[in-house]
C-alpha cells in the first residue's frame, strides 16, 4: 500500500479511517467484513454519542448563531440546531476533506493513464448505509423535539387569539382585551412569565408569518382556518416579533412585540386594560394611558440574551 | 453549417455504422436557410439548443442585474433607493426569471437539446418540429413575462410562489400578476414538450449499441429530468388556470372569501388557500429537482474527462438519481412545515431520505477524481467549485429538512442563503462549467482558460462572501422578501458585506462577456476532442455535421469515444468481477 500507485480502497482509508492500523495493513490483506464492521459501528457509535451529548448537554456547547430560545419549547429546538449542527460539521466536513484531498492529492502529474476503477461494491455499500443510519439518527432527534414543540397542554394558564391583517396585529384576550397596532405602532402582545399560554392564529385575509426570532419559532397565519400552538415563556423581558411571510406592500414594516411579566403584573394588566377597554366601547384596541407606555417599539437587540432580565 | 465533414480523428480506421446518412456528402449537404432565417425556421435540435441557450443567459444577466439593484437596496436599513413596490416587484421576478426562465431552460432545453442527441448518437430529437415549438413558446413566455414591467400596476408583486390568497384579484389587481400567470402557461407547455422530446429521444433513438446502461449520466439524469417535467409541470400549468379564473371568473378555488359555516357546515364558495401551496409545491419540489439532476449529469461528464477516469459507481449514479427523482415527488408539504396543516414526520422523513442518494452521488464524485490525473482546466474549476457549493447548500438543507428547525428559520435569510447556495451550485457552477465543457464542441473554438479562470475565481469568492452572512442574518432573525429593517440590531453590516459579494458575482460575469467576445474576435481553435472526452459527442467534428455523425464508433460501454482512442485503457470490469476487484483490495488492474 504504500506505492504511489496504491489502491482505491487505501487512499479513502488514510483519510477517513479512525483506525491507524487499517492504514497500515499490508497490501495483500484481503479487507475483512469483520474489520469493514467494526470501522462502521464504530462510526455509527460516534454519531451516537456526538447525538446523546447533544440531546443532553447542549447547554455547554456554543450556540452557532443561533438563539438560545426565550419558551421552553425554543429550548428543545435550539438543542435539536446544535446537534444538527454538529451532525452536519462532522459530515459536511469529511466530505469537505475528501474533496479538498482528492483536488490536491490528484493533480496531474505524468501522462500515464490511471487505472479505470469503476466500481467498489462494498464502499459504495458502505457509503449508502452508513448515510441512512446518520438519517435515522437525524429522524428520531427531530420527531422528539417536534412532538415536545408541537405538543398543547390540555389547560392551558390563557388563550390568546392573533389575528394578523394587512399589515398589522391583533391580539384578542380571553376576558375580551384586545391590543391592535399596525404599522406605524407595533402591537404588544403581553404574556404571563413561566406559564402555558395557548396561542390561536388566524388571518383576515392573506397569509402572514408569526415569527418571533427569539422563540426559536414561526407559523403561517392563515385566511381559513385556526391553527394553534403553546408558548412557555422563561424569562420576563421584550422579544421583537416580525411577520415573515410576504403578505403585500407592508410586508417590510410588519411588526410585533411580545413582552412577558410576572403572572401577577400580567393579570394587573389584563383588568386594567379589561376594565378601560368596558369604559370606552369604541376605543378598540387602545390601552389606558400609563400602561407600559414604553413596551411600544422598544424592540432589543440581537444578541440573544438582552431579553432576558437576568434569570438564569 | 457549411463546414467540410471528415472523420478527423487521426488515423481512424473506423469500423463505420451506418447511420442512415449518405457517406461522403453528408456534410455538404445545404440545409436550408441561413443566417437569421435559419434561426427562425430551424428544426435542428442544435439550432434550437443554441436559441435555448442565449435566451437564457440573457434571461440570467438581466435577473442578475436585478439581484444586483436589489443588494443595493439592503445595503442601508431604509434605503430610499427602490419603493417598496417596486423592490417587491424585483424579487418576484428576479426569483421567477431565474427559476422557471433561466435555470431550467438552460439546463433541458439548451444542453440538453444539443448534447443528448449527440451522446447517445442519433441524428436529432425525436420531434424535431414539438422542439421549435417548444422553443417559441419558451421565448414568448420570457417576453410576456418581463412584459409585465411595462403596463398599469407594474410587474407581479406576490414572490416567484404566488400565494393564494395574495396573488387573488383583490390583494393583486392590474395585469402584471396576469402577464405572469400567461408566461407560465406559455413556458409550463414548453417545458411539457421538451419532456416529451426528451423521453422520446433518449428511448428509441439511441444508436446500436447504445443501451440504457451505457448511455452517459447526463443522458440518463435528463431522462429522469423528463419523467420528472412530466409529473410536475402539468400541476403547475393546472393550478395556474384555476389561479386564473379566480381571479377573473369569481370561482373562488384559492380564496376563503365568504368561509363562514351554513347550519355547521361550509358555504359552497368556500375555497382553500392551503390547496394552492400543496399544489404549487407539489409541482414545486420536483421542480428543485428538474433544476439540479441536468447539473448533476454535467458535472458527471466532466469528473471522468478531466480525471482521466470513467465515473465511478455508475450504476449506484443512475440508480441515485432515480431515487432522488422518485423521492422529489413525496416532500413538497416540507415547504408548508409552518403551515400547521401538514403531516411533520412523513415529508421530514423523505427530506431527509434525499440526502442519502444525493451522498451517493458526492462520493461517487469524489471516487471519481480519487487516483485520477486531475487537470484543473475552467471546467474541471467550476464543477469542483459546485462540489463545495453544493455541500454547503445540502447540509443547511437538511437542517432545514427537520421541521423544529424550519419553525425557527422558516422564511428567513437562512433560508435564502441556502436556497441560493443550493441553485448557485447547480445552475450557475454546473452550468457554466457545462458551457465551458461543450463550447467546443458547439462552435469549434474555445473559450479563454485565463478570461475563465477569472469568471471562476470571481465568483467563488464573490458567492460565499454574498451568502455566508446571509445565514447570520437569517439566525438572528431576518426575513426575507424585506425592502427595509430596523436599523438598530446590528443586521446592516452584514448585509453590506452580502451586497459587496454580489457585485464580485457580478463583475466575475464580465468576464463571460469578455470571454465570448474574444472567441469571436480571435478564434482558439478547439479541433473534435479537446479536452480528451470520453463520451460519444466527442466523436464527431465541432461543430456536429447537419444529422451529428457521418459514421460511428463502435458502442461497447458507457464511453465509446475513450475506448476508441485508448484501447488498451478499458474499464476495470466489474459485475463478478468487481466483486473480486473489492476483495483484493484494488489488485485487479486494467488490461494495460
Amino acid at each position: 500500500m504504500g506505492t504511489a500507485n496504491s489502491s482505491f480502497l487505501a487512499g479513502f482509508d488514510s483519510v477517513g479511517a479512525v483506525d491507524p492500523s487499517l492504514t497500515s495493513a499490508p497490501p495483500d490483506t484481503p479487507e475483512s467484513p469483520g474489520r469493514r464492521h467494526k470501522s462502521a459501528r464504530r462510526r455509527l457509535a460516534a454519531a451516537g454519542v456526538v447525538l446523546g451529548a447533544i440531546l443532553l448537554g447542549g447547554c455547554q456547547l456554543p450556540t452557532f448563531g443561533a438563539y438560545k430560545g426565550s419558551t421552553s419549547q425554543a429550548r428543545s429546538t435550539f438543542h435539536l440546531w446544535q446537534g444538527f449542527f454538529i451532525a452536519g460539521l462532522i459530515v459536511g466536513g469529511l466530505v469537505f476533506l475528501l474533496i479538498v484531498w482528492a483536488v490536491f492529492r490528484y493533480r496531474k502529474r505524468s501522462d500515464d493513464v490511471p487505472v479505470q476503477t469503476q466500481y467498489h461494491t462494498v464502499l459504495e455499500i458502505i457509503y449508502t448505509v452508513v448515510p441512512v443510519l446518520i438519517v435515522i439518527g437525524l429522524f428520531i432527534a427531530t420527531v422528539v423535539v417536534e412532538n415536545k414543540v408541537t405538543a398543547v397542554e390540555p389547560n392551558p394558564y390563557t388563550e390568546l387569539h392573533v389575528y394578523a391583517f394587512q399589515w398589522g396585529w391583533e391580539f384578542q384576550y380571553d376576558n375580551g382585551v384586545k391590543v391592535i397596532g399596525q404599522t406605524t405602532a407595533a402591537p404588544t402582545m403581553v404574556l404571563p412569565t413561566g406559564k402555558t399560554v395557548r396561542v390561536y392564529l388566524r388571518s383576515y385575509d392573506v397569509l402572514h408569518g408569526f415569527y418571533v426570532p427569539e422563540f426559536n419559532f414561526s407559523r403561517y397565519a392563515s385566511p381559513g382556518y385556526w391553527t394553534s400552538f403553546d408558548l412557555h415563556v422563561l424569562h420576563n423581558g421584550v422579544y421583537r416579533g416580525q411577520c415573515t411571510q410576504l403578505c403585500g406592500l407592508y410586508h417590510s414594516l410588519m411588526f410585533f412585540n411580545v413582552r412577558s411579566v410576572s403572572p401577577a403584573a400580567f393579570q394587573t394588566w389584563l383588568h386594567t386594560t379589561g376594565a378601560f377597554q368596558r369604559q370606552h366601547p369604541n376605543s378598540i384596541g387602545q390601552l389606558p394611558a400609563g400602561i407600559h407606555a414604553n413596551i411600544n417599539g422598544t424592540a432589543p437587540g440581537y444578541s440573544g440574551s438582552s431579553g432576558n432580565t437576568g434569570n438564569s | 453549417m457549411t463546414d467540410v465533414i471528415e472523420p478527423t480523428q487521426t488515423g481512424l480506421q473506423v469500423p463505420e455504422v451506418p447511420t442512415g446518412e449518405p457517406h461522403g456528402h453528408a456534410g455538404h449537404e445545404d440545409h436550408g436557410p441561413s443566417g437569421i432565417l435559419k434561426w427562425l425556421t430551424s428544426t435542428d435540435h442544435k439550432v434550437i439548443g443554441l436559441s435555448y441557450m442565449i435566451t437564457a443567459i440573457a434571461v440570467f444577466y438581466i435577473s442578475g442585474i436585478m439581484a444586483l439593484v436589489m443588494r443595493l437596496q439592503l445595503a442601508s436599513p431604509h434605503s430610499s433607493l427602490l419603493s417598496f413596490s417596486q423592490y417587491n416587484a424585483l424579487f418576484t421576478m428576479h426569483g421567477s426569471l431565474m427559476l422557471y426562465l433561466f435555470a431550467g431552460p438552460f439546463a433541458f432545453g439548451g444542453l440538453a437539446n444539443y448534447i443528448v442527441p449527440l451522446q447517445i448518437g442519433a441524428p436529432d430529437m425525436a420531434f424535431p418540429r414539438l422542439n421549435a415549438l417548444s422553443y417559441w413558446l419558451y421565448l414568448t413566455g420570457s417576453i410576456t413575462m418581463m412584459l409585465g414591467f411595462f403596463v398599469a400596476g407594474g410587474a407581479a408583486q406576490f414572490g416567484w410562489v404566488a400565494y393564494a390568497p395574495l396573488s387573488s384579484a383583490t390583494s393583486s389587481p392590474g395585469a402584471g400578476p396576469d402577464t405572469w400567470i400567461m408566461a407560465l402557461v406559455l413556458t409550463g407547455f414548453s417545458a411539457i414538450f421538451t419532456g416529451v422530446n426528451l423521453c422520446g429521444t433518449i428511448f428509441y433513438l439511441r444508436a446500436p449499441g447504445m443501451t440504457m446502461f451505457r448511455m452517459p449520466i447526463f443522458t440518463w439524469n435528463m431522462l429522469v429530468t423528463g419523467i420528472l417535467i412530466l409529473i410536475a409541470f402539468p400541476v403547475l400549468t393546472a393550478a395556474l388556470v384555476m389561479l386564473f379564473c379566480d381571479r377573473h371568473f369569481d370561482t373562488h378555488i384559492y380564496t376563503a372569501v365568504g368561509c363562514h359555516l351554513v347550519n355547521g357546515l361550509p358555504m359552497r364558495s368556500c375555497g382553500s388557500p392551503l390547496l394552492w401551496q400543496n399544489l404549487f409545491w407539489f409541482f414545486g419540489h420536483p421542480e428543485v429537482y428538474i433544476l439540479a439532476l441536468p447539473f448533476f449529469g454535467i458535472v458527471t461528464e466532466i469528473f471522468p474527462v478531466f480525471s482521466r477516469k470513467p465515473v465511478f459507481g455508475y450504476k449506484g449514479m443512475v440508480f441515485a438519481t432515480m431515487s432522488i427523482a422518485a423521492l422529489s415527488t413525496g416532500v413538497w408539504a416540507h415547504h408548508m412545515f409552518t403551515t400547521g396543516a401538514v403531516l411533520l414526520p412523513f415529508f421530514s422523513l423523505l427530506s431527509l431520505l434525499i440526502a442519502v442518494p444525493t451522498g451517493i452521488e458526492f462520493f461517487n464524485w469524489i471516487g471519481t477524481m480519487w487516483h485520477g490525473q486531475l487537470r484543473f482546466t475552467t471546467p474541471m474549476l467550476f464543477s469542483v467549485g459546485f462540489l463545495f457549493a453544493f455541500l454547503m447548500g445540502g447540509v443547511t438543507g437538511i437542517m432545514l429538512a427537520s421541521p423544529p428547525i424550519d419553525f425557527a428559520t422558516h422564511d428567513t435569510y437562512f433560508v435564502v442563503a441556502h436556497f441560493h447556495q443550493v441553485l448557485i451550485g447547480t445552475a450557475v457552477f454546473a452550468g457554466f462549467a457545462g458551457l465551458y465543457y461543450w463550447y467546443p464542441k458547439m462552435f469549434g473554438r474555445m473559450l479563454h482558460e485565463g478570461l475563465g479562470k477569472w469568471h471562476f475565481w470571481l465568483l467563488f469568492i464573490g458567492f460565499w462572501v454574498t451568502f455566508m452572512p446571509q445565514y447570520v442574518l437569517g439566525l438572528l432573525g431576518m426575513p426575507r422578501r424585506v425592502a427595509s429593517y430596523p436599523s438598530n440590531l446590528g443586521w446592516q453590516s452584514y448585509n453590506i458585506v452580502s451586497t459587496v459579494g454580489a457585485f464580485i458575482i457580478g463583475v466575475s460575469f464580465a468576464f463571460l462577456l469578455v470571454n465570448f467576445v474574444v472567441s469571436w474576435r480571435k478564434p482558439i481553435p478547439a479541433g473534435d476532442n479537446p479536452w480528451d472526452g470520453q463520451t460519444l459527442e466527442w466523436f464527431t467534428t465541432s461543430p456536429p455535421p447537419h444529422h451529428n455523425y457521418t459514421h460511428l464508433p463502435p458502442i461497447r460501454s458507457e464511453r465509446p469515444t475513450w475506448d476508441y482512442n485508448h484501447p488498451d485503457a478499458l474499464n476495470v470490469p466489474h459485475g463478478k468481477a468487481a466483486h473480486t476487484n473489492g476483495k483484493t483490495n484494488g489488485k485487479v488492474r486494467a488490461g494495460v
